[in-house]
């Protein structure tokens, strides 16, 4: 989410922005001067469309991604699973471009393509060359409300995204306790589901259940464009208005009413046997405000301490586990702000062999409880400060990365502004505030930790749990 | 002495060719992009004769530094399986006077991101630094390669994360299909040993070892560089001489022999718990220097290479829905070349995925592609090459992979018009040698696939890496 803007203009997009040609009927104006070609731009459509655009003239390629602001968190009870299914199901096809003509065309032009499903958003991109911009716009509008999905194509589909499940959960036993830990973490909110749903929902997901969620939340009006790339403003505009303007918007396109969490109040625990399990580990989620929900300063004083305990290194957590008690072979934190609602702030750990897992959560516990009593040194508060900083630069070199982080901001609710100031707020963060951070939203009665084991332990050795 | 190449010129005319196609929808177009100043791939040789390959960027005030070592984990002996790359993880966890936390501070402290790694045949690295902090940079990159310390405790640290990654790869069963894979087709040969080593060699590594290993393989006349930034001939001299400069001139490489993969006609099976099982087939391939390369990189594509239209993926994923993922790849190592195709489906179906890679491998070898999938493969990989160097980082990677295969620095414009070249012919006879060969094939899982067929239960040992991708096309 954080990055940073004040590029400066180079003799190379001075000589690509003016010297740009016009090919083809143009129903768009020719490009302006090339002075404020760097600047990201915003701006909505009459059918509700929000296009963001990223100029970045060195290779004449872009990134072109459409996010639409539902995901995982807005599926109906009973059918988990269903906005990515659907996410899979869009690549089968529109009345005008049957099932897998948007994919051979890229396939031909030499375009990347993919697609990916969160809890808060649902994102399709391709890479092209600059000149098929137009192109894959026509395909996304066209999939944007006419996708055409038939039993002989959503069936087959369904087993694949079975197998997506096998690989990414069912195979992995991390992944298997990190489900348990968010079902446990979340007692109201739908984030408590796996985004690619559980499995005996997924087995009964229907062509009627995907188009049913289709039509409530794919609309011009509840999405995102993202250029990013050899492109300026005025060219993406006039492109959008021609392609995308003509989507009808929806008018009852589907609210985010989702269930809030109550105050957590009890300390949880969730222990996972799995015989693949060769290493044992542990992973703590404690409920934290996200960014677009979080009080002034808190969603970065909630980075900043992430970035403190666990990231890297030099991080307390690290040092502690790894360096100093030599209890652990591997600790971190992880802090994701970019979410509607009430977020996570994780903990894991992987034990040494010889250490327990109650023994190695204890030690945990210390080093936050030292943290929330002492606070942070300037020269911790310092290094995290800067490679937050930093990491906005690095991002500058990347046009996916960018498309991905503005997309992600718009589609939970953040705004442009919010991004471009990150680094800013970043900055005015004192150790106060991330000591207070600590003291207010890592109390482990907000908690749940999650123990992974290859057996369950027998019944002599079965441990009290501290808490 | 300096060689200029334009490379980004010759980016926009492939992909002015690929835009001939009438796919436009509606009467809108984005012009092409318009000739540009020629961003360049430069030659330098450093006052030191240290030779690097850097391509100026004036836009983003970072510099990308990418650079590799011949000699990776086949130039370790069995019995130390795991020692490059340990050694790989060592070098930043202390060097020349500073500790492994005085080390790390200073890289986190000036944001510096610094990374190593091994593969079968290279140790490789990358630097990435905000312009401002650059000689502390170079500074740091200067003492992992030239003064690492391999203290006991950093050491064992590092072996103990080592060791915890072994032990989960140890129930992973695409790390099992890999290791067996690699430990019957190359059964004697440096390749036959997993990069990341095994549960019992990684524990025998001595500092003395990792000491040797950076003694024998860090040397001028091996190293590949590549750098991105905004900085000219003249300077990028001087950093390579600052970085490298002090390095040993010779390396000490052990002869490792060229092989072809053996056992090739079986099938290998090992028995894991597991709900989704691991399918990998693989034969030989093609060297990068081969005349036919190019033509067996775009038959790969056609057949499982990276798109959603392979054949591949359209009868394995959409038609049957037997995988999330299915792929094939030409694999063009130092010593060996591969082709090597895989899969990840249910138990119960594994034989049938196995079944269909394997006759659409035959029936790519009997009739090989259409002239329409020739096409559309040559356009896609002339289109796309330009996302190949679309940000710093991947251009500095770029330049080092082309050293290594030693191409020629001119290969950026050559490249496009090589798949061009490529004809039907072509394809149909490199399809007929390498596809219609007997191939070796694995299978991890449990069931009918994996049970019937005298099935050797997953031992408690160490899983091969993927082998490093050197993409050849």
């Amino acid at each position: 989410m954080p990055l940073t803007f004040c590029r400066a203009l180079s003799p190379l997009t001075a000589i690509s922005v003016a010297s740009a040609v016009l090919a083809g009927a143009a129903a768009w104006t020719p490009v302006r001067a090339a002075a404020a070609d760097t600047e990201i731009a915003h701006f909505a459509l009459a059918n509700g469309l929000s296009v963001v655009v990223i100029p970045d003239h060195r290779v004449p390629v872009i990134t072109h991604m459409v996010w639409y602001r539902v995901g995982s968190a807005d599926e109906p009870p009973g059918v988990s699973g269903i906005a990515h299914f659907l996410e899979h199901l869009m690549f089968k096809g529109t009345e005008k471009n049957p099932s897998g003509k948007f994919s051979q065309v890229l396939a031909t032009v030499g375009g990347q393509e993919n697609a990916f499903t969160t809890a808060d958003y649902t994102g399709y991109f391709q890479r092209i060359a600059r000149e098929h911009l137009p192109v894959v716009m026509g395909f996304e509008a066209d999939r944007m409300t006419g996708l055409v999905l038939t039993n002989e194509n959503v069936l087959p589909e369904r087993d694949v995204v079975l197998e997506e499940y096998n690989m990414r959960v069912a195979n992995s036993p991390d992944a298997r306790l990190g489900e348990q830990v968010a079902a446990a973490l979340y007692l109201n909110h739908p984030y408590g589901r796996p985004v690619i749903g559980w499995r005996r929902e997924i087995e009964k997901l229907t062509r009627e259940d995907a188009l049913a969620f289709y039509r409530r939340f794919y609309a011009p009006n509840n999405a995102i464009v993202v250029v990013a790339g050899d492109v300026s403003a005025e060219e993406v505009k006039a492109l959008a208005e021609d392609i995308y303007g003509k989507v009808a918007a929806r008018p009852d396109v589907g609210v985010r009413a989702r269930p809030q969490e109550p105050d957590p109040v009890a300390v949880r625990h969730v222990m996972l046997a799995d015989p693949r399990a060769a290493q044992p580990s542990l992973q703590r989620s404690y409920l934290v405000p996200s960014e677009p929900q979080a009080g002034p300063g808190e969603a970065e004083a909630l980075d900043l301490l992430a970035h403190i305990l666990g990231s890297g290194q030099n991080s307390r957590l690290y040092r502690t586990l790894v360096e100093d008690k030599r209890i652990a072979i591997n600790a971190g934190a992880n802090y994701s702000g970019t979410s509607v609602d009430a977020t996570s702030f994780s903990i894991y750990a992987t034990p040494r062999p010889g250490t327990s897992l109650e023994d190695l959560e204890t030690a945990i516990d210390a080093v936050v409880a030292e943290v929330a009593d002492a606070g942070v040194s300037a020269a911790e508060l310092d290094r995290a400060k800067t490679r937050m900083i930093a990491d906005a630069v690095y991002a500058r070199d990347s046009q996916a990365t960018m498309a991905r982080w503005y997309g992600a901001a718009l589609a939970t609710g953040l705004t442009i502004e919010q991004v471009k100031s990150w680094p800013d707020r970043v900055r005015a963060i004192d150790a106060d505030a991330v000591r207070n951070a600590a003291r207010t939203w890592l109390g482990k009665q907000r908690s749940v930790t999650g123990y992974l084991v290859k057996e369950w332990p027998a019944k002599g050795d079965k441990k009290e749990k501290k808490s | 002495m300096t060689v200029v190449v334009s490379m980004l010129r010759i980016l926009a005319r492939g992909a002015h060719a690929a835009a001939a196609l009438t796919l436009v929808a509606g009467a809108l177009a984005l012009p092409t992009a318009p000739a540009r100043a020629a961003t360049a791939v430069e030659r330098i040789v450093s006052p030191g004769g240290i030779e690097a390959w850097l391509v100026r960027e004036p836009t983003i005030p970072l510099i990308a530094i990418d650079f590799a070592f011949r000699g990776g984990s086949s130039q370790v002996p069995a019995n130390k399986a795991g020692l490059a790359s340990l050694a790989a993880d060592l070098l930043d966890e202390g060097a020349g006077d500073l500790d492994s936390r005085a080390f790390h501070e200073r890289v986190e402290n000036y944001a510096i991101g610094l990374h190593f790694s091994a593969s079968r045949d290279y140790l490789s690295g990358s630097l990435y630094t905000l312009a401002e902090h650059q000689d502390i940079a170079f500074d740091l990159l200067r003492l992992a390669l030239t003064a690492p310390r391999f203290d006991s405790d950093a050491v064992e640290r590092v072996r103990a994360q080592a060791l915890s990654g072994l032990r989960r790869a140890s129930m992973n069963p695409n790390d099992l299909a890999n290791r067996s894979w690699w430990a019957k087709a190359f059964a004697g040969h440096p390749y036959a040993q997993p990069v990341g080593g095994t549960l019992e060699t990684v524990p025998a590594i001595t500092a003395d070892d990792l000491k040797g290993y950076v003694h024998r393989a860090f040397a001028r006349d091996t190293l590949k560089i590549g750098i991105v930034g905004n900085v000219d001939a003249v300077a990028a001299g001087r950093i390579v001489d600052r970085i490298f400069g002090a390095l040993p001139a010779k390396a000490e490489l052990a002869d490792v022999s060229n092989a072809q993969p053996l056992a090739l006609g079986n099938k290998l099976t090992v028995e894991l718990d597991v709900p989704q099982s691991v399918v990998l087939v693989g034969g030989a391939g093609l060297a990068q220097k081969d005349p036919d390369f190019m033509a067996s990189y775009v038959l790969n594509h056609i057949l499982g290479g990276g798109s959603f239209t392979s054949r591949l993926y359209r009868e394995v994923r959409e038609a049957r829905g037997l995988a999330y993922s299915v792929h094939s790849s030409m694999l063009p190592l130092d010593h060996a070349a591969l082709f090597v195709a895989g899969t990840a489906t249910r138990t119960d179906r594994a034989d049938e995925a196995l079944a269909v890679i394997q006759s659409e491998i035959r029936r790519m070898a009997e009739s090989g592609p259409t002239q329409e999938e020739l096409e559309a493969a040559k356009s896609f990989l002339k289109g796309s090459y330009a996302l190949r160097f679309d940000t710093s980082g991947k251009i500095a990677s770029q330049l080092v992979m082309l050293q290594l295969a030693d191409l020629g620095i001119d290969y950026f414009i050559r490249r496009n018009s090589l798949v061009d070249a490529v004809t039907l012919d072509d394809v149909k006879r490199v399809a007929r040698r390498l596809l219609m060969a007997d191939m070796l094939a694995t299978v991890v899982g449990r069931g009918p696939s994996v049970a019937g067929s005298g099935a050797t239960p997953a031992p408690a040992t160490v899983p091969a890496a993927v082998p490093a991708r050197r993409d050849g096309g």
